[in-house]
């Protein structure tokens, strides 16, 4: 062959060294008690690689942020002192990777995960946690399929599409004045979930969807659908997507002239899109599930806690915060950190989040269901108002 | 060191050893899952159910690529084609149920068809250019996946199709855990006997279609077109058979995939899997079934491998300097790059290969080839 | 009309962008018969390497030209982006100058996911923002609109490919380039430098996708370790398009893909009477790349190339 031998064999023995690693980790023993201190592994998943990574790291940096806290402020379980410990594994959004990053967890007997981001991963992944009888809990899959496959494991503390649709929906119409509305998706399952349920809204309060376009979550260029658009004459563009198309799609928008509103989802009210979207963003309307994170007790700490720890809170954040709170507030209500027990007290949780007050309704979505809706003013998101989720009123009574 | 090669080419040509060496060899893959689960956990255990599909599917391109020689780069296509075939016959999407036994042959089926219409209109390109629509043509399945949600409601569109029914024989389903005999066998074992089942199949076939007529006709059109149409090959039927032969292969792994996972939606078959799939029999080499295995079995377990990246960090250096996870995608690429600069036929090249660029003279033969190849 | 001439508008300048990426692969691929997948990554690095310099000096609070701070951060970009370029070749491709294809293939790709994650590791996960430096003008066509920016866009790319064509068919370099591109052992005979005319066809090509990083990003305001990706993509359908290793196919299949993409995204809905809509984009713009090829197997101006024997 060619090379000298040495070279092969420096690449035999890179193999093996990596195959080496690779086996000579050891599961090492999980909830294990040392001394008088319980160790509580809690997971996190989300896409920590690929195109999705700062979402990831985001929702893995609010994790880390609560299990510090509780770590700090001290909690006991069954007598014992508990200290919390975050794995977080990366899912890279792909469908089967997240099967084989939760059975992982599975093994290493985690007591609760706190993922996975998307619906796609959080979907296959539930069913893991289900056989395992490890709850799970979503900061930020909306897909109704999540909660409609009868697992009691699985939980989330967002508002699932239909919650935040029929909202956004009836605001364009009855609020914002829109009859004409043009709706834009980008074909992930979050976008074209909210959009289609968005759509349903408009039409039932009366107004008209004049037009669907559709685009991806890696475009940059939108410039051909928004022309298209503008020959329609559109009083509202409701987008369903994320921050980093939303941004270049208002400067699009407003560098072709086209004098619509701009309304879009949670995806799009992020920090990340002010910056992106600069001084495009002024009189953007978008909404967020939950109540205003600065009108919740501890909302402020958090968010100052969290700036100068990790810097900008990117999206989802608060969420997974909130997610391990509730999670470990169940545990204390159990006394015990063992999935069987705190499981059944997970949908008796009423805990004030900085994302608004949380607790569960039969199926493991969030009750209730506030969504509050924000515009740009002086380049700061302000809050216009909250809405109380529409479907999930008549819920709330049992 | 001459002493331990004599011994070892003297135990290569001995029957008994060789005898001996299999049956160690299927005694370790009978209790493999139960050893991977015991040390490493059952997260492992799943990947070795995904590294057996994953062997099912570039044994499948391996006939397009290596033995035929016709660049695809959009392969997952046909895998996803058998996963939502399997998707849809047995979903409460349209409410069908069909048995295991019958689905299976069916997406196998439509694959291969999906691959002679792909193979149809490609016939006249060559190299990179078939590559571009290959790869065109995988994108394509892939958007009409992801929109075929209306008007009407085939796929679900980007939300995927939930609860698909697990594979099962009867009222045997492989999803839940049995036991035989005091043995617990958990879903992920059961599966991974019948991946293993199907996957020696598939092994079986390729080795057959190796050095059968049909086998060496497509080496003869990879070889050389012209020459192999002299000759007297049907070149038009023996490439669409090797484009069937490789779909129908990842038809069959991806309906197993589908009934495995209960859950499928277009995101897993991106363009990036396509060049996963491509990666692992270029990597273990070409045309060569153990090459092939060797690869897919690497660049499964590899990634998963380097997750420990951060535990050896910790070992080598008492912290963590740099994420895991961010060093895990860069690692591999690094590795994909030094093996094939170190070994560029591959880990394990197939024989022709070996010969063609292993001694002096067939590189000399080679350059002087060039040097009548006034191309442009 | 109005739309139309929008849509021509949105189209050529897609295009043009397009266009400047794909002279990377058909260069490269002209002379090496080699899918330079890594090169989209090049066009992501120049653009990140011109918003890190751009940040650098706005940081100390100068308040220079936006134009001049902007010309420093592309000088800058071209300067770091040739020296990849360079070293990509080098370290990655010329060991396997005479292995197979696919093997070069297979370094490609593992150098282009070497080369996202790094810029991950350099520049983190974030999206990084193109400030506001260059003031923008819009005007007025009949209704469509043309920013100074889209003029720019066009005008650059149009004057970079001119330029190219000139190197290329008039200088000395260009010729060594030609005949190593026809038979590299003939070439090296003649006494043309075969491996120093492969790098700098390697560093040309790096400096037109340092441009087109720096254009993208500042055109979109924005610039993220995974853009490459896509670009890089679009491209190498474009250079097909237009017949893969020829310079002005590149051209002319950027351009085309760009309209296609634009006029496919605008009017598919209307051609097939709203059955497909805006999310089949891409698919009509692969089916015309099919039915292209399948008429003129390499491509628009490709030539015919004779079987290997």
């Amino acid at each position: 062959m060619n090379g000298p031998p040495l070279t092969k064999w420096t690449v035999w023995l890179f193999v093996l060294t990596l195959a080496l690693t690779a086996c000579s980790k050891k599961e090492e023993t999980t909830t294990g008690t040392t001394g008088g201190e319980m160790t509580v592994k809690i997971g996190q998943v989300s896409p920590l690689t690929g195109p999705q990574a700062h979402l990831g790291k985001d929702n893995d940096n609010g994790a880390r942020l609560a299990i510090d806290e509780n770590n700090a402020s001290g909690v006991t379980l069954g007598g014992k002192k508990v200290k919390f410990m975050l794995v977080s594994e990366d899912d890279i959004a792909d469908p089967r990777t997240a099967t084989v990053v939760a059975q992982k967890l599975v093994d290493q007997r985690v007591a609760g995960v706190i993922g996975h981001l998307n619906s796609g991963t959080s979907i296959p992944a539930s069913k893991i946690y289900f056989d395992a009888g490890i709850p799970q809990i979503s900061p930020s899959a909306t897909a109704i399929a999540y909660t409609a496959q009868g697992y009691k494991t699985a939980f989330r503390v967002m508002t699932n599409d239909r919650q935040q649709g029929k909202v956004l929906g009836e605001y364009a119409v009855k609020k914002m004045k829109a009859k004409r509305v043009a709706i834009i998706d980008d074909r992930t399952a979050y976008g074209q979930g909210l959009a289609d349920e968005v759509d349903k809204a408009v039409k039932a309060s009366g107004g008209e969807v004049i037009a669907r376009e559709f685009t991806t979550d890696r475009s940059t260029d939108f410039l051909a659908i928004l022309t298209s658009i503008k020959g329609k004459k559109p009083d509202l563009v409701f987008y369903g997507g994320m921050d980093a198309q939303g941004a270049p799609m208002v400067k699009q928008l407003q560098s072709l002239g086209l004098k619509a509103k701009f309304l879009g989802g949670d995806g799009v009210q992020t920090a990340e899109f002010l910056k992106l979207a600069g001084s495009n963003s002024e009189g953007v309307t978008a909404s967020s599930p939950g109540l205003p994170i600065d009108s919740m007790p501890g909302g402020k700490e958090f968010r100052k806690k969290f700036t100068d720890r990790f810097g900008t809170i990117q999206t989802y954040a608060p969420y997974a915060y909130d997610a391990v709170n509730v999670m470990v507030e169940a545990m204390k209500k159990a006394d015990s950190a063992e999935p069987s027990r705190y499981l059944a007290e997970l949908p008796r949780v009423q805990r004030a989040g900085v994302t608004g007050n949380i607790s569960f309704d039969g199926k493991g979505d969030i009750r209730g269901g506030a969504i509050t809706l924000y515009q740009v003013k002086g380049g700061k998101w302000e809050v216009l108002e909250t809405v109380m989720g529409g479907g999930a009123t008549a819920m709330e009574k049992n | 060191m001459d002493k331990l090669r004599q011994r070892w080419n003297a135990l290569r040509h001995d029957r008994h050893a060789a005898w001996a060496a299999a049956l160690a060899l299927a005694v370790l893959l009978m209790l493999l899952p139960f050893i991977t689960g015991e040390t490493l956990g059952r997260g492992w255990v799943r990947i070795l159910d995904f590294t057996l599909l994953y062997i099912m599917l570039a044994l499948g391109l391996n006939i397009v690529v290596g033995y035929a020689g016709l660049l695809d780069l959009g392969y997952i296509a046909f895998y996803a084609v058998g996963a939502y075939t399997y998707a849809l016959l047995a979903s409460p999407q349209f409410g069908l149920h069909l048995p295991f036994w019958a689905l299976l042959p069916i997406g196998a089926g439509i694959a291969g068809i999906f691959g002679i219409l792909l193979g149809a209109p490609t016939l006249r390109l060559r190299g990179d250019y078939l590559a571009i629509v290959t790869l065109g043509f995988g994108e394509i399945i892939r958007i009409f996946l992801n929109n075929l949600n209306a008007p009407v409601n085939i796929t679900n569109g980007p939300q995927g199709i939930n609860l698909i029914d697990p594979v099962s024989f009867g009222s045997f389903s492989l999803s839940e855990t049995h036991t035989f005999f005091g043995v617990t066998f958990p879903g992920i074992y059961t599966y991974y006997y019948l991946f293993l089942l199907l996957a020696l199949l598939v092994i079986f076939v390729s080795l057959r279609l190796q050095n059968s007529r049909i086998g060496r006709a497509w080496v003869a059109i990879r070889e050389d077109e012209v020459a192999a149409e002299a000759m007297g090959i049907n070149t038009r039927n023996i490439k669409l058979l090797a484009f069937a032969m490789g779909a129908s292969f990842a038809g069959i792994s991806g309906g197993l995939f589908a009934g495995f996972q209960g859950f499928i939606s277009p995101e897993s078959f991106n363009l990036f899997e396509s060049i996963i799939v491509l990666c692992m029999i270029v990597l273990g080499g070409m045309g060569n079934i153990g090459g092939v295995i060797l690869g897919a079995v690497l660049l499964t377990v590899f990634p998963e491998a380097l997750r420990y990246i951060g535990d050896l960090q910790h070992y080598l250096f008492g912290r963590v300097l740099v994420d895991a996870a961010d060093l895990r995608m860069l690692l591999f690429g690094l590795a994909l790059v030094l093996i094939m600069i170190f070994r560029p036929a591959g880990l394990v090249p197939s024989v022709r290969r070996r010969h063609e660029f292993g001694s002096d003279a067939s590189v000399l033969a080679q350059e002087q080839a060039s040097l009548y190849d006034a191309r442009r | 009309m109005d739309i139309f001439t929008q849509q021509l508008i949105n189209g050529l300048v897609l295009g043009s962008i397009y266009a400047l990426v794909a002279l990377g692969y058909t260069m490269v691929y002209g002379i090496l018969e080699l899918i330079n997948f890594a090169h989209g990554e090049v066009t992501m690095f120049g653009a990140m390497i011109c918003l890190a310099v751009i940040g650098a000096i706005t940081a100390t609070g100068t308040d220079a030209n936006g134009l001049l701070i902007v010309a420093l951060g592309l000088s800058a970009a071209i300067s770091v982006c040739t020296v990849l370029g360079f070293l990509i070749e080098r370290v990655a491709y010329r060991p396997l100058r005479r292995a197979p294809r696919l093997a070069a293939l297979i370094t490609a790709i593992g150098m282009s996911i070497v080369l996202q994650n790094a810029a991950m590791l350099i520049w983190g996960k974030q999206y990084i923002t193109f400030p506001p430096l260059l003031p923008l003008v819009r005007y007025d066509i009949g209704g469509a609109v043309i920013t100074n920016l889209q003029i720019f866009i066009i005008l650059l790319s149009c004057l970079l490919m001119a330029g190219l064509l000139v190197l290329i068919r008039k200088t000395r370099l260009g010729r060594a380039m030609r005949a190593t591109a026809q038979a590299q052992d003939i070439a090296g005979l003649m006494g043309i430098n075969v491996n120093t005319i492969i790098s700098v066809t390697f560093v040309i090509g790096a400096a037109l996708a340092a441009v087109a990083g720096v254009m993208v990003s500042a055109y979109y305001g924005l610039a993220h370790y995974f853009m490459g990706f896509m670009l890089g993509l679009k491209a190498f359908t474009a250079a097909v398009l237009g017949g893969i290793g020829n310079i002005a196919g590149a051209m002319l299949g950027g351009l085309l893909l760009g309209l296609i993409e634009s006029f496919g995204a605008g009017y598919i809905g209307t051609l097939t009477g709203g059955f497909l809509g805006s999310h089949y984009q891409d698919v009509f713009a692969f089916f015309v790349l099919i039915l292209v090829l399948v008429i003129r197997p390499s491509g628009l101006l490709g030539e015919r190339v004779v079987e290997r024997a």
